[in-house]
């Protein structure tokens, strides 16, 4: 029986009605309710994790934030390929992110972005390789799932929504729509099974002060710093037409 | 150290190529590549024996210049075991390596490293090894590959030897098997007098230096100062990535020479040679200084794959300038972590290889109010500055190359499915008139219809407008 116990425990091993077991380590992804249907219980290493948000910009980047910036702080690298915008520093760092752990690799093909990215992964030094390939193909996507596989980096690739229809030779797959106040993930790829419903986040509001009390009527970054009037802030917010 | 096929090996395709290929002395042929000696081409036939035996032999007279340069080269290369390396004109080196033995850990280990140099370098090689010069000259040239560590061993061990292996002209060989000594013992057993009369007094004079009982005095091999070796391809060679092969040559000597200078390359410069243009001329750049003949050679592998040549190549130089002391690679008590550092450079240096420095950077903030100036590339690894004070309202993860015109209707930002919903702000920043780049903006957080936020701002000089500047990701 105790055989039997040990023979099931092979990381290789994966029984039906079980989340599937990692042998390599995982990063917490900071959000506990997704850590919990994630196997492993984060971020999966040696695989390859697929996202597809419902458009560019509802936090496809933020929940990435935490693990990102625990593996930074840890002195791993992170390797951003082919990003359709500039990584803007000053949130990054305001995110957590050692800076000097990071770089942006900008390719001028497709063929170049997924160079670089197998070259990332098989160097064996990155803690997180992000990339956003414009168009992959199903045996590119192998490729690069053999080569995560003998990492120890988390693989991320964002890709656009329709892709959904789409087989995938990725480990972990996520869809991620708006919901209001926040995210809803769906798991639609995981070792271990699909999971039926869908996980609300909330990631940490960008948003911290509303206009309804700001600290002196208005922000202002004016180079002679004179204080601006509550009166002309006032006039301000009318012209906005905002009350 | 012998390398008895030097005058075919000093053409670099030749050690790489399939085909079979002699090199002349006049009409005779001087050697010969295995290819040619597994059909029956051997030494000292005529060119005209050889052709018939292979017919598409590939053969050219031996040029002794080249063959010089490339002995030189070789020495630099070897001056990393030891300072102690002499020319032994016209295929050999001596090198003195007792003083060695210990630093790299014992004989097995450094002929080991000669070894695997030289094949990596393309050349065919002898060693010898003995407590006297022109006894391991003697080995070497015999290819006894015998290591031989005390004197009192020598006699017997050379002894066996075939008498050709001496350093002696054609005549005295010719004499010497007439009267039927047939090995190095038997020509050490004829009489003195008699022998130095017929032969020459440097005929005992070489056997005594073999002995050790006569002393002998080499000049040491001293290298340039700067690296710079020359390569003659012998065939015009029409796709770079055909290069890599002798262009390793080169970086393999590089890397010796630095190891006897104890230096390092970060920059250097390949330079490929056209038959009637200007030299194709490759920078080359490392991430961090190194004389890992390893790293060398990848990045020159990318490079060259990346390279259309103009014209086909006839000579391939190196050339390194900008000698660094070397701050030996770093050895930590925690051997992963080391490993890891110099993975890092190596994967940078791979990147930038084949897409550009610029295109692999890193980002750190700066001090400026505005956002498209509070950010610049900096190299991978530095260190952001700690003086600039973090924005006082949130940042978006990206930002737009340039900020986007946004549609406007009765004053307020539309977006391709919707209006903007300002959920905070303004902020407003005014800066950069001394530069030109005046900026005038109220910026607010905005979600739009569908639910992402992004980063707008209203102009505030005319004529207005709203603009999307990042998106909150």
């Amino acid at each position: 029986m105790t055989a039997l116990a040990e023979l099931l425990a092979h990381p290789s091993i994966w029984r039906g009605g079980e989340l599937g077991r990692v042998a390599s380590p995982s990063v917490a992804s900071g959000y506990p309710q997704l850590d919990a249907e994630l196997p492993g219980g984060g971020w999966p290493t040696a695989a390859l994790t697929e996202i597809l948000p419902q458009h560019e910009g509802i936090g496809e980047l933020g929940i990435l934030g935490h693990a990102l910036a625990a593996l930074s702080a840890k002195g791993r690298w992170v390797a951003w390929i082919a990003p359709p915008y500039l990584p803007y520093a000053p949130a990054l760092q305001a995110a957590g992110i050692d800076l000097s752990h990071l770089i942006v690799i900008r390719t001028r093909s497709p063929r170049e972005t997924l160079w670089a990215y197998e070259q990332a992964l098989r160097s064996q030094t990155c803690g997180a390789v992000l990339a956003w390939p414009e168009r992959i193909a199903y045996a590119e996507l192998r490729r690069l799932q053999l080569a995560a596989e003998g990492s120890a980096t988390l693989a991320m690739l964002f890709r656009p929504s329709r892709c959904i229809t789409e087989a995938t030779p990725a480990a972990l797959r996520l869809r991620l729509d708006t919901r209001p106040g926040g995210l809803a993930v769906r798991i639609l790829k995981r070792r271990g099974g699909v999971l039926g419903r869908t996980i609300a986040l909330t990631p940490p509001q960008v948003v911290q002060r509303n206009f309804d009390n700001p600290p002196n009527g208005l922000d202002c970054h004016v180079m002679d710093r004179i204080e601006f009037p509550a009166s002309a802030a006032r006039s301000l917010r009318r012209d906005f037409g905002i009350h | 150290m012998n390398f008895p096929r030097l005058p075919l090996e000093a053409f670099a395709e030749t050690s790489a190529s399939t085909e079979a290929h002699a090199v002349a002395d006049g009409a005779r042929v001087l050697v010969c590549n295995p290819r040619a000696a597994t059909r029956g081409v051997r030494a000292g036939i005529s060119i005209a024996a050889a052709s018939a035996l292979v017919p598409d032999l590939v053969y050219r007279q031996r040029d002794a210049a080249a063959e010089h340069a490339a002995l030189e080269q070789l020495a630099t290369w070897a001056l990393q075991f030891t300072p102690g390396v002499s020319l032994q004109a016209p295929s050999g080196l001596l090198l003195e390596i007792e003083g060695s033995l210990k630093l790299f850990g014992g004989i097995k280990t450094i002929l080991g490293l000669i070894r695997r140099g030289a094949a990596d370098m393309g050349y065919t090689l002898a060693v010898g090894v003995a407590p006297t010069v022109a006894a391991a000259w003697l080995l070497a040239r015999a290819g006894s590959e015998k290591i031989v560590s005390c004197k009192r061993m020598i006699e017997a061990e050379v002894a066996p030897l075939n008498v050709r292996a001496l350093d002696c002209d054609a005549k005295t060989l010719e004499t010497l098997a007439a009267v039927g000594v047939k090995t190095v013992g038997a020509a050490m057993q004829l009489p003195r007098d008699g022998a130095a009369r017929r032969f020459g007094p440097q005929f005992f004079e070489q056997i005594d230096r073999i002995l050790g009982t006569r002393p002998e005095a080499r000049r040491f091999f001293t290298p340039a100062e700067k690296f710079s070796a020359k390569l003659e391809l012998g065939t015009a060679v029409e796709h770079a990535e055909a290069l890599v092969f002798s262009a390793q040559r080169l970086l393999v000597q590089l890397a010796g020479f630095l190891g006897a200078r104890c230096g390092s390359v970060q920059h250097f410069k390949l330079l490929l040679t056209h038959e009637d243009q200007a030299p194709t001329v490759l920078e080359i750049g490392l991430a961090t200084p190194t004389r890992d003949p390893g790293r060398f050679v990848a990045v020159v592998r990318e490079q060259l794959a990346a390279l259309k040549l103009v014209a086909p190549v006839l000579q391939l130089a190196l050339e390194a300038d900008d000698i660094l002391v070397l701050v030996e690679e770093n050895k930590t008590l925690f051997a992963e972590m080391a490993d890891r550092s110099a993975d890092w450079a190596k994967l940078i240096e791979r990147l930038r290889a084949r897409l550009g420095n610029e295109a692999v950077q890193g980002v750190t903030p700066r001090a400026e109010h505005r956002p498209e100036h509070a950010w610049q590339r900096a190299a991978p690894g530095a260190r952001p500055t700690p003086s600039v004070r973090p924005a006082p309202r949130p940042r978006p993860l990206w930002l737009l190359r340039e900020p986007r015109q946004l549609k406007q209707v009765a004053e307020k930002p539309y977006s391709e499915n919707g209006p903007l919903a300002l959920v905070a702000g303004p902020e407003r920043i005014e800066s950069g008139w001394w530069d030109g780049g005046d900026v005038k903006r109220d910026y607010f957080v905005a979600q739009t219809a569908d639910r992402s936020t992004v980063w707008v701002y209203r102009e505030r000089r005319r004529p207005g407008g709203w603009y999307l500047h990042g998106i909150f990701g």
